[in-house]
């Protein structure tokens, strides 16, 4: 059983990323906003918290300038969608290319730094008892973070006016603004939100998980992110358990590999793709919970009437 | 205070004026990017963009890379105009390579004619196969395409890895992971002596040539259109948008097949893990520069294969990283998709007045 807490261990490093950035987006897409650039918002996070906190050597200031370079490319996403009202299935898809060609270019004079992995908050005591110590107790600081945006955004959709506005704004656009609500204003704060978790979903690619840098090295997990929020429901409660088991589907292959199971690597990491393909598949074929608890305006434009 | 006003009608000038716009405000933007980085701007745009056409074999190889570019974004196109986003091409392509390639493998030591367009119709399967499946995804059971066609991406680049690390692997070579070269008669001819300009390009023009037939002149074209510009009106008369899924799926996808082909019986000869420089997405923002239109699409695709070289001779010569051509192609769209707003609006500076009309 000497396995179990390091596997465990890995699996939550695993899915905390996929954590960050799904909840981002599915505030987002609540908003009635579809941003398909994760991706590429993943990796311009990924390189800006490493170049941060190799050249500074703080790791907070690394955390904080993913976040904000995450906000900042959803920034663009938002002024060419919202104020432009460009198709957003293609301003996504730039939003990804343009991300993997910035973050290769700046991480260029970046790859084969090293880095101290992002510290594990060791709370005294408490952190000693065995098993459920270090799982729960001597986790790194996003990963708390990545929990606790769960349980906020759940909170918020649910239980407070803003997130009733924002719910709103996704599923009539039009009666919202009738109301009086500033539809425009609204998603461009939901896109930002969402710009800055996925900056941070990457961020915690490459100070924690790896932590380096490396080109692409999100690896299509701004793609399997999108995918659970579909998984999920737009409910950010079954995120927890979408992005936990994506962790571990990634998890299982490694070990499989390393385990010398007599499979050839390239099918082992075709695991998540597939798993992605499949999870899709299934929750997408029940229609009415798609129609019941997809933003009804997803992705479409909204021009305010003058 | 700025406004957008919208137009009656799209502009027609707008239409081609964006893309044009598009490419003077990226080329800008690029001088920017070059003296942040330290370099001459002039001299970095120079390398960047004139000196890979200065001569016979640099225009060669614009066609060449033009090539996979214009075939895959022909396809493309039609599914965007039909709001059907295929975006997993360059796993198509990569299928289309192992199918089309596969033959090759299998017949290496024939001299056969028929080799060459047994590739052809293999590759094209291969990839419209590999499109199938997001078409019965999204058909069937209602599953987003534009994530299970990326996600199969994937998957088709990890066959590829394992069949030449595995069994396609050269069996008389050293351990590189590559298989054998293609016989003679498995690679296409060059046509312009001097380039490596292959029949791959004929195929691109012919292929230019049809889509616009397809589009400007058949019934299902005319679908297209009404679709991608009136859903509703297109339900109402009764157009199928499952067929239009899997007619766009698999159009797309035996072209992005055919283009994967192209490139490992053309300028490589062989199956290795790496066959395409994103080929397959570069192509999505061909298709948007050339507005979705096949005409378009050729030049478009000229342009974009130039930020391929571009890139090449800037990494020689000013020891830029490759990842300049990708940074370029996102600027570019994130421009064109801004410039677009100018077809279905007007910019109108100024408040609005108590009759509505721009003061």
């Amino acid at each position: 059983m000497d396995w179990i807490v390091p596997f465990i261990l890995t699996v939550i490093t695993a899915s905390t990323p996929l954590l960050l950035a799904a909840t981002g987006e599915l505030i987002t897409e609540k908003s009635g906003v579809l941003n398909l650039g994760v991706e590429g918002m993943m990796l311009i996070g990924a390189i800006a918290g490493f170049a941060i906190t190799a050249s500074t050597g703080s790791a907070t200031l690394g955390i904080m300038a993913a976040a904000l370079a995450g906000m900042a490319t959803s920034l663009v996403f938002a002024f060419l969608t919202l104020t432009l009202m460009a198709n957003q299935v293609a301003t996504g898809l730039a939003l990804t290319i343009f991300g993997v060609g910035i973050s290769a270019l700046v991480g260029s004079g970046f790859v084969g730094f090293a880095i101290d992995p992002l510290p594990a908050l060791n709370i005294p005591v408490i952190r000693d008892i065995p098993v459920i110590g270090p799982i729960l107790f001597g986790q790194d600081f996003l990963v708390y973070f990545s929990i606790f945006m769960v349980l906020a955004s759940g909170w918020f959709l649910t239980r407070t006016r803003a997130g009733l506005i924002l719910k709103a704004v996704g599923d009539s656009h039009d009666s919202a603004h009738a109301i009086g609500y500033n539809v425009i204003r609204i998603r461009y704060m939901a896109t930002l939100f969402g710009g800055a978790m996925s900056g941070l979903g990457g961020a915690y690619l490459s100070l924690a998980y790896t932590p380096m840098w490396a080109e692409n090295m999100t690896a299509g997990r701004g793609w399997i992110a999108l995918a659970l929020v579909v998984f999920a429901t737009w409910r950010p409660g079954r995120l927890l358990g979408g992005a936990y088991m994506f962790g571990c589907i990634s998890v299982l292959q490694l070990h499989a590999q390393s385990a010398g199971i007599n499979v050839p690597s390239q099918f082992m990491s075709m695991l998540p793709y597939l798993a992605t393909v499949v999870v899709l598949v299934i929750i997408s074929s029940d229609y009415t919970k798609i129609r019941l608890n997809a933003p009804a305006c997803i992705g479409k434009a909204f021009r305010p009437a003058q | 205070m700025i406004r957008l006003e919208p137009r009656r009608q799209h502009s027609q000038k707008m239409v081609y004026l964006s893309p044009l716009l598009a490419i003077f405000l990226t080329l800008i933007t690029g001088g920017i990017i070059f003296a942040f980085m330290g370099k001459d701007p002039i001299e970095a745009l120079y390398t960047f963009f004139i000196m890979p056409i200065n001569n016979a074999y640099g225009v060669g190889e614009l066609f060449v890379k033009a090539t996979p570019l214009v075939i895959i974004a022909v396809g493309l196109a039609m599914g965007f105009r039909a709001n059907v986003w295929n975006i997993g091409a360059e796993g198509q392509l990569t299928m289309g390579a192992i199918f089309g390639g596969g033959l090759a493998l299998a017949f290496y030591d024939s001299t056969s004619m028929f080799l060459l367009p047994g590739m052809f119709i293999l590759a094209a399967l291969g990839g419209a196969m590999w499109a199938a499946i997001p078409a019965w995804l999204r058909t069937r059971f209602n599953a987003n395409e534009i994530l299970t066609s990326l996600m199969l991406t994937y998957v088709a680049t990890l066959i590829l890895s394992y069949l030449v690390y595995g069994p396609w692997r050269n069996p008389e070579g050293f351990s590189f992971p590559e298989s054998r070269p293609f016989p003679d008669a498995a690679l296409l001819p060059i046509i312009y002596d001097g380039t490596r300009v292959h029949l791959g390009a004929v195929f691109a023009l012919l292929i230019v040539a049809g889509g616009w037939v397809l589009l400007t002149k058949s019934v299902v074209g005319f679908q297209l259109r009404v679709v991608g510009q009136a859903p509703q009106a297109a339900r109402h008369v009764g157009f199928r948008q499952k067929r239009m899924v899997w007619f766009t799926l698999l159009l797309s996808g035996g072209l992005s097949g055919l283009a994967g082909l192209f490139e490992v019986a053309g300028p490589i000869g062989q199956l290795q893990p790496s066959i395409s420089p994103g080929y397959g997405f570069t192509a999505i923002i061909v298709a948007f520069l050339g507005r979705l239109h096949p005409i378009g699409i050729l030049f478009a695709g000229l342009v974009m294969a130039l930020t391929y070289l571009g890139g090449e001779l800037a990494q020689i010569g000013l020891g830029l990283p490759s990842a300049v051509t990708g940074l370029f192609q996102g600027i570019l769209l994130f421009f064109l998709l801004a410039c677009d707003v100018l077809t279905k609006y007007r910019v109108r500076f100024g408040a609005v007045n108590k009759s509505g009309e721009a003061a």
